[in-house]
């Protein structure tokens, strides 16, 4: 057995080394299922790793020699914030860390000239104005009912947190659906093919880079589910479970709706963050504070 | 087979085609070719593309475009011309603003022949374009030197 003081190590580095591989086959399923919803055979299951074996054939074509750098960065903090909530850490780190791979991104795509790219920027970062209200939301509402920030003791908690955070957790799967880049919200880029504004944040990258853009995607898709796993973590069959049944939401919207204004997406991810979350969160407060002293 | 013959995304440019070669180029995409079975995506942008589609042919205006495009692919890259328009200008050839086919401005790999070109023979002609795109992709790891030099202009 693994002593305990290393468990958090021990389960980082499981993150750091598994879940490209189980973002990457996410990835794949994703296709496979949107292919079928669209009376299509759709690629193979391990066409996700294909593409990025592929783009690290190719020749890394930089504009500026610091897209590099942002990229890596992207990738590095998009496995830190991963690790850090595998590994049971706090919560609030987690997101700051998230946060900022997406803000090494958006350099990324402002740091190259194309005006493609600076557009895509910046609906980039009107995504990120948009989910964090939420994503803090989420944090609070599970500090409120396990008393802890720490993802470790939240995960332990025999408490069914889904049952005091409906609220919250209706708002999260909306704004999953930001951050998984899906229709109605895939405003910065999307993973379909064709979209009227280029490629979005990611025109400029090629090659290699974009590879590793692609890697960072599937830590973050294992991260995303993971926080959907500690609504459900007293019983991790239906957490399983849940997960599965979200994903599959989220590609049947994908596929049912069209993309919407970035007026729109603010408004209806902060209207969601402002209601379902915020009004959950008073409730709770309440009960806590003055039905159950 | 490396990654890159299972994984070729395309970007396609409209010179001044009829439009009918360009129809047949998405019909491609359609439940019916379905041409993401072999993982080709179309992509939209040529930083992304590893295959060049390109119909109609060169004029005046679009041979800077065309031109352009080509050159922000990364390598390695392969050009394929869609209809007769692309490979020697078609019933095109003869307008004062035309100058011929795609070979005119850039190193064509693939030519598809058609009037328009059916659907069946795009994608044809793009799995005959991976046999060189992996031609090319050996070359470019013997000689890493390729693949900085700008591509010529093929007159
Ligand atoms: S080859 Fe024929 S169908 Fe294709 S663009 Fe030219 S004229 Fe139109």
């Amino acid at each position: 057995m693994i002593p305990e003081p290393w468990t958090p190590f021990v389960n980082a580095i499981i993150y750091l080394l598994l879940a490209p591989v189980v973002g990457g086959l996410v990835a794949g399923i994703d296709r496979k299922v949107t292919a079928r919803m669209q009376g299509r055979v759709g690629p193979p299951l391990l066409q996700p790793f294909y593409d990025v074996g592929k783009l690290f054939e190719k020749e890394n074509l930089v504009v500026t020699t610091t897209q590099n750098f942002y990229v890596l960065s992207y990738l590095v903090f998009m496995a830190v914030s991963g690790a850090l909530f595998f590994s049971g850490g706090d919560m609030l780190l987690v997101i700051f860390a998230f946060t900022l791979s997406h803000i090494f991104l958006v350099l990324g795509a402002y740091a190259s000239y194309s005006p493609y790219s600076h557009v895509g920027a910046e609906r980039e970062l009107i995504q990120i104005i948009a989910y964090e209200p939420m994503i803090i939301i989420t944090a609070v509402g599970m500090y409120m009912v396990t008393k802890s920030f720490y993802v470790g003791t939240i995960v332990q908690s025999p408490i069914p947190i889904v049952l005091y955070l409906p609220g919250v957790f209706i708002g999260y799967l909306i704004v999953l659906t930001i951050k998984l880049r899906k229709s109605p919200f895939d405003l910065s880029t999307s993973h379909h093919a064709h979209q009227e504004l280029v490629k979005g944040v990611t025109t400029d990258f090629a090659g290699p880079n974009l590879g590793k853009l692609e890697i960072a995607h599937w830590y973050e898709y294992v991260f995303l589910l993971g926080v959907v796993y500690l609504f459900f973590a007293w019983n991790p069959i239906l957490a399983i479970a849940a997960i599965i049944i979200a994903y599959f939401l989220e590609i049947l919207i994908d596929n049912t709706t069209s993309r919407v204004k970035w007026q729109m997406t603010l408004r209806s991810a902060w209207l969601v963050a402002g209601t379902l979350g915020i009004i959950n969160l008073g409730v709770l407060y309440y009960l806590r504070m003055v039905v159950v002293p | 087979m490396t990654y890159l013959a299972k994984s070729p995304w395309i970007v396609h440019y409209d010179g001044s085609s009829c439009n009918g070669c360009d129809i047949e180029v998405l019909a491609a995409l359609t439940p019916i070719y379905d041409v993401e079975r072999f993982g080709i995506v179309n992509t939209g942008n040529p930083k992304h593309a590893d295959i060049f589609l390109v119909t109609g042919s060169v004029n005046e205006k679009n041979r800077e475009i065309v031109k352009n495009t080509y050159d922000q692919m990364p390598e390695p890259k392969v050009v394929v011309a869609i209809g007769i328009c692309a490979a020697t200008g078609g019933i095109f050839r003869e307008c004062y603003n035309v100058m011929g086919g795609i070979d005119k401005v850039i190193p064509v790999d693939v030519y598809v022949p058609g009037c328009a070109a059916r659907p069946e023979s795009i994608i044809d002609g793009v799995v005959q374009a991976l046999g060189i795109l992996e031609a090319k992709r050996k070359a470019m790891n013997e000689n890493p030197g390729a693949a900085k030099k700008p591509a010529g202009d093929a007159r």
